[in-house]
């Protein structure tokens, strides 16, 4: 059987040079290598998982436009504004947030109207006060616009206040989780996960900044990750042998 | 249009591919048997690229993992959720039950949270232990080998630790706990609330050289692509097929009803196909249905026929009666000693907890009959859609200033990430003969296959119980330091979830020595008709406070033992 396993394994990774397999223990960077025992894994970037029926309904809204140019670059300006960029990650723009909020209006159509509506009001606003659409604005002139709409009140249902009040917390939601879903704002949060590896606990020092510590006695039961490769064998007991 | 009927004559056909069917394909098929898998869904790979969702990141998809389209969020894998397309139920006015369904080869077991329980020798002897309900024809004795046996085939980790209610078993190794999880069992000790690590069926090592072991990606609910969690598809029916067995599998197959002949046994199934829309006809030997508790009562009600008026196996008028699904109540805590996370570490681990609560209570000082177990969740997790969405609530908690913009926002959002624990009590309801589901005689799906309509109330004890719950989620969240969140109060029934949400449904067909109150006997068999036998949740007398999938697969495997004896001795 080891020797189908490998086989596979040698398959996967001549294939692709981004497939790879990992290691049963931590490295610093997290690198993966392939390793003797360890199951192949997949990092086909083709594909995100859908039904044929959700492609089709993907390819679909793909396709149509919800905000025009103008629309688009207010978006992109405003949520550098929001979110401003900053080394060495980066802002909205590398994390395409534009994009993805166009694509959520259409994926959420609920959205529309107060996406539609709410830029309407900021370069109607901008206009009033400053003679200049909100994107030709200055950043001084931005941020007093923003100012006055970006405090909502925590007492009463975002939906029973103002457009533009629901505006600016809708747009602050969709830039801040638009950026921390995109490669650059996963790494500014640090996020070190969804790759193959093994768990071994917390850290040590991450236990004593919290003031926590396991107890030998549970962490006795856990799992030796030197043996998961060795196939599981119990007495009648029910007393793991291997 | 006339019904294509295939010549060929099986020995089994199973309805379904989930736990039950799974099961007991890879042990009839296993025995030699010639078995079809009727599946209404499509075929289904964990493994294949196409539709793998493992090991995505939220910049893969436009909508970075929104639940637009899977109410669990894109990466779930369950092909349909609440709702599915083209195959609406309905509910009586003033009574509520969600169902969901997933339409694919292996079911719903491709996204569950693998909590795989043991039923314990209380939870079979309800009405014994306290006057409700009823008891099982069987007891936790008759169980026992099968559970043991299924620890084995399919891998669970946990501990033996001795407790009355939650029996050990042959387990792998648990993973340590994760930062958040120190934190809830100190809470949950401070009160008397046990805790213990927790029994989910993952791999942590290696059980057999097909499977892989986990990698702690914390995606058990994409299902696994190396097979390291249980899936009814990669773990039973591929297994079945791989060595040899006869396992034939229709699917995109809708079964209307279970055919008889004169003498009303059954002959097979006929199902519409949803690719070209026509009926077809299979015949066998013994018609195994696993489609689901209230999908397999759907068949029974509409398979009617001269000998059996009511549909088949409904002399006792009991077929989806005593329709009950777990009880469920959630809470979430801010725990500000959690804040300002070190994020040089992985925390992902497995897909669920590594520790939980098993019920601890002690009903004598109750208001209400039967309890509940508490899964915990939190920590580092992989950012998706709604990721950062309204911090302000978290500085209002902290007595920052809320609203504003600017590189704030960047700080905020590390500061908080982390410091959430939820909490799930997931406990037993009572089953009750007024819950059921019953052909809706006014509404077909599209296949013409007339649909189910739900009647479904949470009685007062279930309510109480859920106060119960929200009451020890606030006293834990107080030991950890913690600011409980929106607790729901009476106007809210405690956050009680509506009957279905928590996807434990059961005891649509229970099981009992008399077929005048029970519809299957102790072998998940018809008592009417000795040639169909139910293997999914239908046959349970009683939920416990564990979730239902372990016993599914012991009963299943036990039925499956049955049918090959009788098989053999020629009784059906």
């Amino acid at each position: 059987m080891m020797d189908r396993r490998k086989s596979i394994q040698t398959m996967i990774l001549g294939a692709s040079a981004s497939a790879f397999a990992f290691h049963s223990c931590k490295t610093d960077k997290g690198e993966a290598a392939p390793v003797e025992g360890e199951t192949a894994v997949s990092t086909d970037t083709k594909y995100y998982g859908r039904t044929p029926a959700e492609a089709e309904r993907d390819a679909k809204l793909k396709e149509e436009q919800l905000f025009n140019e103008h629309e688009m670059e207010t978006i992109a300006v405003l949520s550098e504004v929001i979110l401003p960029p900053k080394e060495p990650h980066g802002g909205p723009l590398e994390a395409d947030v534009p994009e993805f909020i166009e694509f959520i209006g259409k994926d959420m159509p609920q959205m529309q109207n107060t996406l539609l509506g709410g830029l309407m009001w900021l370069d109607h606003k901008s206009n009033t006060d400053y003679g200049l659409e909100f994107k030709s604005a200055s950043l001084d002139q931005q941020k007093e616009i923003l100012d006055q709409i970006c405090i909502q009140d925590m007492e009463v249902p975002l939906d029973d206040q103002p457009l533009q009040i629901q505006f600016f917390a809708l747009m602050k939601n969709l830039v801040v989780t638009g950026y921390y879903t995109s490669k650059v704002g996963i790494a500014d949060l640090g996020y070190k996960g969804n790759q193959p590896n093994v768990w071994d606990g917390v850290p040590d020092d991450v236990l004593k900044k919290h003031g926590v510590e396991y107890d030998p006695e549970w962490i006795a039961k856990c799992v030796d990750n030197s043996k998961r490769n060795v196939i599981a064998e119990w007495d009648e007991d029910g007393n793991l042998l291997t | 249009m006339q019904i294509k009927e295939s010549p060929e004559v099986y020995d089994v056909i199973i309805v379904g591919s989930g736990a039950g069917g799974g099961m007991a394909t890879k042990q009839l098929a296993d025995a030699g048997l010639n078995v079809a898998v009727v599946e209404a869904g499509p075929f289904f790979d964990p493994a294949d690229p196409k539709t793998m969702t493992q090991l995505k990141w939220p910049y893969d998809s436009p909508r970075r993992g929104a639940g637009t389209t899977r109410a669990f969020g894109e990466w779930d894998q369950s092909w349909g959720d609440w709702e599915v397309d083209g195959e609406p139920y309905t509910t009586e006015e003033g009574t509520t039950f969600k169902w969901w369904r997933a339409r694919m080869l292996g079911g719903r077991t491709n996204h569950w949270g693998r909590i795989s329980l043991r039923f314990g020798p209380k939870d079979f002897k309800g009405k014994t232990r306290d006057g409700h309900g009823e008891d099982w024809p069987i007891g936790y004795e008759d169980v026992k080998p099968y559970y043991d046996k299924v620890d084995k085939l399919i891998g669970v980790f946990g501990t033996n630790e001795g407790r009355e209610n939650d029996p050990d078993g042959f387990f792998l190794p648990p993973p340590k706990p994760r930062l958040h999880e120190l934190f809830y069992i100190k809470g949950a000790k401070k009160s008397g609330i046990p805790v213990i690590p927790g029994r989910l069926s993952m791999l942590t090592k290696r059980i057999n050289n097909e499977r892989g072991v986990c990698f702690y990606c914390g995606q058990c609910g994409r299902s696994c692509q190396v097979y390291a969690d249980f899936s009814a598809g990669s773990c039973l029916i591929f297994p079945a097929q791989k060595s040899g067995g006869k396992v034939r599998l229709y699917v995109n197959s809708m079964v209307r009803e279970i055919t008889t002949n004169e003498e009303g046994k059954a002959t097979g199934v006929s199902y519409v196909s949803k690719d070209d829309r026509k009926e077809y006809k299979l015949k066998a030997k013994v018609v195994v249905l696993a489609a689901s508790a209230c999908s397999s009562a759907r068949i029974l009600l509409n398979s009617k026929s001269k000998q059996h008026p009511n549909g088949l196996g409904n002399s006792s008028n009991l077929v989806g009666k005593y329709l009950h699904d777990s009880t469920g109540s959630s809470g979430a805590a801010f725990v500000p000693d959690l804040m300002n996370r070190d994020v040089t570490y992985n925390e992902d681990g497995v897909g669920g907890m590594h520790v939980y609560s098993p019920w601890w209570g002690d009903h004598s000082k109750l208001d209400f009959p039967r309890g509940y177990h508490i899964e915990v969740w939190g920590g580092m997790s992989q950012p998706n859609y709604g990721f950062g969405f309204d911090q302000d609530n978290f500085n209002k908690l902290m007595g920052f200033p809320t609203g504003g913009y600017g590189d704030k926002l960047r700080d905020e959002v590390k500061r908080y990430y982390g410091a959430v624990i939820g909490f799930g009590g997931r406990g037993e309801g009572l089953a009750r003969k007024e819950n059921y589901c019953e052909i809706d005689e006014t509404t077909v799906d599209d296949y013409g296959i007339p649909v189910l309509k739900f009647n479904y109330k949470w009685s007062d004890v279930e309510v109480r119980q859920a106060k119960h719950m929200q009451d020890t989620f606030e006293e834990i969240t107080h030991n950890m330091g913690g600011i409980y969140l929106n607790k729901p109060g009476k106007d809210r029934d405690y956050g009680l979830h509506a009957p279905g949400e928590i996807i434990h449904e059961v005891g649509t067909t229970r099981m009992g020595d008399d077929p005048k109150t029970s519809v299957t006997n102790k072998f998940n068999q018809l008592h009417d008709v000795d040639n169909v036998f139910i293997v999914d949740a239908g046959p349970f007398v009683s939920q416990a406070d564990k979730n239902c999938t372990w016993t599914i697969l012991a009963l299943s495997w036990r039925a499956s033992d049955y049918i090959i004896e009788q098989l053999k001795q020629q009784n059906i």
